[in-house]
């Protein structure tokens, strides 16, 4: 039996070993006791919102900012008086910090200046670090005459030529246009297979953790509030604000009617009732929250009149609005009775993919939506 | 160019006197320099350059001019060093009282400078020190800094922060970081703050005039000469000098800047020369 990469992950032994961090900037709490281990080989990403201490993480692994309290280890060794310039780590800059007055190779060659091997030796990793990155031929070039997506190609070769066991990666895709960060994804995500150094990730954009990332811990104020799978992630979030800071969830109020150890009977507004298992339900919210059942919105289906599908329950709506996206369709859908429980209507979005041959409906349209509980989630 | 905008407006007739009223009587000192007559005024005699040659022999010229020049390279490298640790501490970190502390370093800028002159005479006389060109170099140090500060801060503040943390993060030390990353890209405000530094204190008059004791410098010198008709010529000569070593100097400091800019591929803004 071969191994998958989850397995070989599983099996890895710690990279970084964060052991109740706390971080104080004066009275402000930035760090508040993070506890976190990322195994050797793994692209792990740190996201969350700014200001959330995502950033200040990545800098205490760095060596760049002192902690208050607890400990960082990288590779079993204790970093405390271990300044930056001597960690087995190297950093990518959210502005690529790019030294402008160098050549493109000398760019690169900077961290070999205390290596003792010869000329010769050197100009040859040069080159190949840049062969890595795609930029063969460019060691000549002036650095400040590159592109967005270049210099942050430059980045990355200086970083990785010094063979580093940690790669970490500040925003590093902030700065390009949609295109070239789309691209740079699926090259990062090679890369990092490619050298099997580990990857800390520090990002706001979930999309973007959630294509590169092994795993990822979301952060909320200087706490990590989920740390997960990409699809464990997306699928069950631990609480509402994770569920709505990845992708975008529906949220409809509910009622508990009866509960025990395997779950518990639901009345949602607009979808009716509802038996849930346990592994469906989130109890990690604040106590003044209100109960609430959240769903994506490709999840759901919309049927047209008479049209068969093979979904345990169907709801009758109405479309509200259509946001039309060329592959995709977005519907907002008012459902029938989803004001019973408090008296407020409620729209919720469906997304459909636009098959050949499936139309798009107009506004105004009476339909149905075909569902399953088991995409549900609730919040409680 | 929209040259249309100024047509007809008498603009350009204003411009022109404006220039004029700023650069002909400068224009009149290498004139009378090469003019064998001992009167300054029309109509010119002939052509001479006895009164280089003649200032040339003064002694007491010559030492003054040893004096400035001293003292102006040793005020320019002093305050821009001063300058550098301060601009280097203003735009790179806060502190607590940092827009007090800065705002009292670049007080001299607008202070009367008699009033610093007599405060830093008293406050010396009353010490016991003696004056001598060092308490000059001290008092010019004092005012070029302002200046100097102000041009390294521009230089300093347009810097990214993490390009001395990426090479701090590549193995270098803080030192050597800043060495080679920081120092060169600021390399050409470090020139312009010496440039402004040191022509500041070659003709500065007051503190040299009252701290000086009994040592001349250029100004002081030019100033006591004045009172002798005689000695009129010689000084439009040393005028024509000091005002060639002047062009010659910002056109060095202005080719640094602009090399400096095109190597880092800045956008030309300018410059404060």
């Amino acid at each position: 039996m071969t191994e998958t990469r989850h397995d070989v992950l599983d099996a890895a032994r710690p990279m970084i070993e964060c052991q109740d961090v706390q971080k104080y900037y004066g009275d402000y709490h930035a760090l508040r006791g993070i506890n976190l281990t990322i195994r050797e080989g793994e692209f792990f990403s740190l996201l969350g919102p700014s200001g959330c201490g995502k950033t200040t993480l990545l800098r205490t692994i760095a060596g760049f900012e002192d902690i208050s309290s607890g400990a960082v280890l990288i590779d079993g060794n204790r970093m405390e008086e271990v300044p930056a310039n001597k960690r087995p780590t190297n950093m990518v800059f959210q502005s690529y910090a790019i030294f402008p007055h160098l050549t493109v190779a000398q760019n690169v060659a900077f961290g070999l200046r205390r290596d003792p091997r010869g000329k010769d030796e050197k100009a040859r990793l040069v080159d190949e670090a840049l062969a890595m990155v795609g930029l063969k031929g460019y060691g000549a070039r002036a650095a400040h005459a590159l592109s967005g997506g270049q210099r942050q190609r430059v980045a990355l070769a200086r970083a990785l030529i010094l063979k580093p066991k940690v790669l970490l990666l500040d925003e590093p895709l902030s700065a390009l246009d949609r295109k070239m960060r789309e691209q740079m994804q699926v090259e990062l995500i090679k890369l990092q297979r490619q050298v099997g150094i580990t990857f800390v990730l520090v990002t706001h954009d979930q999309e973007e953790a959630l294509v590169m990332s092994d795993r990822i811990a979301v952060m909320f104020e200087g706490e990590i509030a989920q740390l997960d799978g990409p699809e464990a992630l997306y699928a069950r979030p631990v609480n509402r604000r994770v569920a709505d800071f990845i992708g975008v969830m529906n949220f409809l109020p509910a009622r508990i009617l009866s509960e025990n150890g395997e779950g518990a009977k639901v009345e949602i507004a607009g979808l009716g009732e509802v038996d849930l298992p346990a592994r469906q339900i989130s109890r990690a919210n604040a106590d003044d929250e209100v109960v609430i059942v959240g769903f994506r919105p490709e999840t759901m289906t919309l049927i047209g009149p008479g049209q068969p599908h093979t979904q345990p329950r169907e709801t009758g709506a109405t479309i509200d609005e259509v946001v039309y996206y060329g592959d995709m369709t977005y519907y907002d859908l008012r459902l029938d009775g989803s004001a019973r429980l408090d008296g407020g209507a409620r729209t919720v979005r469906i997304s459909m993919r636009n098959l050949f041959g499936r139309d798009v409906q107009d506004v105004g349209t009476r339909t149905r939506l075909a569902w399953s509980p088991g995409s549900l989630v609730l919040f409680r | 160019m929209k040259a249309g905008m100024f047509r007809g407006s008498g603009l350009r007739l204003y411009a022109l006197f404006y220039l004029l009223f700023l650069y002909a009587p400068i224009l009149l000192l290498p004139l009378f320099a090469f003019n064998s007559g001992t009167i300054i005024a029309f109509p010119l005699q002939g052509f001479t350059t006895d009164w280089f040659g003649q200032m040339w022999e003064n002694a007491t010229l010559r030492r003054a001019l040893g004096n400035s020049l001293t003292i102006a390279v040793s005020a320019s490298v002093l305050a821009t060093c001063f300058g550098i640790f301060a601009a280097r501490a203003s735009t790179r970190f806060s502190f607590p009282g940092k827009g007090g502390i800065m705002g009292f370093i670049m007080l001299p800028m607008v202070l009367p400078e008699i009033i610093v002159a007599m405060s830093l005479l008293v406050v010396l006389l009353g010490v016991g020190i003696e004056l001598s060109i060092l308490t000059v170099i001290f008092g010019h140090t004092l005012i070029c800094m302002p200046y100097a500060i102000a041009i390294l801060s521009t230089a300093f503040s347009s810097l990214d922060k993490s390009l001395e943390e990426a090479a701090y993060d590549l193995g270098e030390t803080k030192w050597s970081a800043f060495r080679l990353i920081t120092l060169p890209l600021v390399m050409p405000g470090i020139v312009s703050a010496l440039l402004i530094s040191f022509t500041i204190s070659l003709d500065e008059f007051i503190i040299a005039f009252f701290l000086a004791g009994s040592e001349p410098t250029l100004p002081t010198y030019i100033f006591s000469q004045l009172r002798f008709p005689k000695q009129i010529p010689m000084i439009m000569a040393l005028g024509t000098v000091l005002v060639a070593l002047s062009i010659c100097l910002l056109a060095i400091g202005e080719y640094f800047r602009r090399r400096g800019n095109a190597r880092i591929g800045g956008k030309e803004t300018g410059g404060f020369l």
